[in-house]
């Protein structure tokens, strides 16, 4: 079949098989069908049942003769079903009359004998307050599984606590592999790129006022008390925040979950904690070396456009950042990633109703990680505001 | 003689739906016990409630030496198999048999290992230990998850649809191991299953739930209930045969 063909069928535009229409009496009409009748069709034959339909005013009854029929399949009987549907809620009867054995079979099969109801399911429109109503419920439901969530987590890590031996070691090491080890190149790439552009943009400003120098201050303060931590969590939720929900989410979905909690395994401690303690133990390397190489980003760019030694940057550097901007940065990024595997994990050990399932959390667990992170930033900024840090 | 698994007035269900409502039953030591119904009448929740996976509505559920089945963080006292088998994806046969015995026994790692083997023999899995769950057929992983299941030497074992979505080749070597390890170990098996087949070769005791009335609307021999029942639902269950009329 040629390309010009196959479009106009699937435009309805090419009409293969014959559609006659008669009116046998006032109010009766009858509908001659003939000719091979296949899902090639489906258009021609729907574009013809919609203008019947809207042309049935004044009609008792219609009657689909198909004697002429050579071949239909189940889609385009399908279709002539859901007309007879259409024409008896408008009290219109339908009958499909003659036929070959073959084609007998096919109107049986889908109902011809009037055995199956076709009645479309209608869907009521929901108002605009039930929509937000609805939308408020779920984001309440939310909030107070993540809670319950939170305090079962606080209960089951003061058991391990009591319990070191508890732990599941295995899971943390890997963590600190997979979270850390791993993610170390694209965190110190995107730090120093971050640290180069910063100090690119901020270049010709300083310069205008001949105060080149000031550059060292504003890439080491801002990369140790903001963007070092921030731009490493959001490295991080993107890796192993989707990773955690994801594995963990997937195990709930093909019952790993329960399998573990048979065999003497609660979930929180074995499978979030040891996720989470991972997390937060690499924090503060992850922040230390992105405040690094942010920094060295910096520097270059003084040197090379500013004409600022190494040596002066340095020197400008430690009078500019005071040690608890670095260590603020570091509980910063230490919390971030708390925050980071307490909502994947909780996002995954939520998951229901098989991989559709797993690509929604998921999706969800980033998207609320990234919200958090940018609210716990402002917390520590107005609270470390406050104790003048 | 105690019962292994004693259920009183127990109604299940989740959200706003119950699936069961105040059923009770026994089931003996050293019985095959089936829980058989059509497709969402609710056996495979009554499975998860019986080994304490969730909380029932009402009723009571006692395992014989345990009492009310609880999942709490200690070694495990009966086993379980999930429909998928659920082995841990991450780790080897060999390791997913070995993993609860690592940690809930001070067994030096050759005696793990030793107790490994064994248990995968049982089950016809001797040259699988090193492989992951991807690479094993359906048949191999519901086996793998049994050989987990008895690491513990359970002497209760609670199995969901075994045969399910199996050859028949498979699923009739799954029916020979559950007999096998029913007639040697003694061991009592409570399973959920719909197939026909497996019910007739290994079941000894079954209860049929029924979706529309909730409840348990016949007990007894599987064998028995097929020729004698009065029940039209149980007979055309056993019998396979159709409640819509014929199109052909």
């Amino acid at each position: 079949m040629v390309f010009d063909e196959r479009l106009s069928l699937a435009a309805g535009m090419l009409q293969r098989f014959s559609w006659e229409r008669a009116e046998t009496s006032a109010t009766n009409a009858r509908i001659e069908l003939g000719g091979r009748i296949t899902i090639d069709d489906a258009a021609a034959l729907w574009k013809r049942i919609s203008e019947t339909l809207s042309q049935v005013e004044g009609l008792q009854g219609v009657e689909v003769e198909l004697s002429q029929v050579t071949l239909i399949d189940g889609a385009c009987m399908a279709l002539l079903v859901q007309f007879r549907t259409d024409l008896r809620e408008r009290k219109v009867r339908c009958e499909f009359v003659a036929g070959s054995p073959e084609v007998r079979r096919i109107v049986d099969l889908y109902g011809g004998r009037g055995k199956i109801r076709h009645a479309r399911a209608k869907r009521r429109p929901v108002s605009a307050i039930a929509q937000v109503g609805g939308a408020t419920l779920n984001v309440l439901a939310e909030i107070e599984q993540g809670l319950d969530f939170l305090g079962r987590l606080v209960a089951s890590t003061l058991d391990v606590l009591r319990h070191p031996k508890s732990l599941n070691l295995r899971d943390v090491g890997l963590t600190i592999e997979r979270a850390g080890a791993d993610a170390a190149p694209i965190v110190l790439l995107i730090n120093f790129l971050i640290g180069f552009v910063m100090a690119y943009q901020s270049a010709g400003q300083l310069e205008q006022f001949g105060a080149s120098i000031y550059v060292a201050d504003l890439v080491g303060v801002s990369m140790t008390r903001e963007l070092g931590p921030l731009m490493t969590a959001i490295v991080i939720c993107g890796r192993s925040g989707a990773a955690f929900a994801a594995e963990l989410g997937t195990m709930k979905v093909s019952e790993e979950v329960d399998a573990l909690r048979t065999l003497g395994f609660l979930p929180l401690p074995f499978l979030v904690i040891p996720r989470m303690l991972g997390l937060v133990l690499l924090a503060p390397i992850l922040v230390l070396m992105a405040d690094a190489v942010g920094i060295v980003g910096g520097a270059l760019v003084a040197s090379l456009r500013l004409d600022i030694t190494p040596t002066s940057f340095l020197i400008q550097l430690q009078s500019a950042v005071k040690t608890s901007d670095i260590v603020s940065g570091l509980i910063k990024g230490s919390v971030f990633c708390a925050a980071i595997a307490l909502i994947s994990c909780q996002q995954g050990l939520a998951t229901t109703g098989g991989a559709e399932g797993v690509g929604r959390r998921t999706t969800s667990a980033v998207v609320t990680i990234l919200f958090t992170l940018i609210l716990l930033d402002a917390l520590f900024t107005v609270v470390l505001g406050v104790f003048g840090l | 003689m105690k019962s292994m698994v004693s259920v009183r007035g127990l109604s299940i269900g989740y959200g706003k739906t119950t699936l069961l409502r105040d059923a009770s039953f026994e089931v003996e030591r050293g019985d095959i016990f089936v829980i058989l119904g059509g497709s969402g009448c609710g056996k495979s929740t009554l499975l998860r409630h019986l080994i304490g996976l969730e909380a029932p509505i009402s009723g009571e559920i006692s395992i014989a030496g345990i009492g009310t089945p609880r999942l709490e963080g200690a070694a495990p006292r009966f086993g379980v198999m999930f429909q998928s088998g659920a082995l841990f994806s991450s780790m080897t046969v060999g390791e997913n048999v070995a993993f609860a015995l690592q940690e809930w026994t001070h067994l030096p790692e050759e005696a793990v290992a030793a107790i490994v083997r064994a248990k995968l023999t049982l089950v016809g899995l001797s040259d699988a230990e090193g492989k992951l769950p991807a690479e094993l057929s359906g048949g191999m992983r519901k086996r793998a998850a049994i050989a987990r299941a008895m690491a513990f030497e359970p002497n209760l074992i609670f199995l969901d649809e075994p045969s399910a979505g199996l050859d028949p080749v498979s699923a009739a070597e799954l029916d020979e191991l559950i007999l096998a390890l029913n007639r040697n170990l003694g061991l009592t098996v409570v399973m959920v299953t719909h197939e026909l087949e497996s019910i007739f070769k290994v079941g000894k005791h079954c209860i049929m739930l029924d979706r529309d009335t909730r409840s348990i609307i016949a007990r007894g021999d599987p064998q028995q209930l097929r020729k004698q029942s009065d029940d039209e639902r149980v007979r055309r269950f056993f019998n396979r045969e159709t409640s819509v009329p014929q199109w052909q």
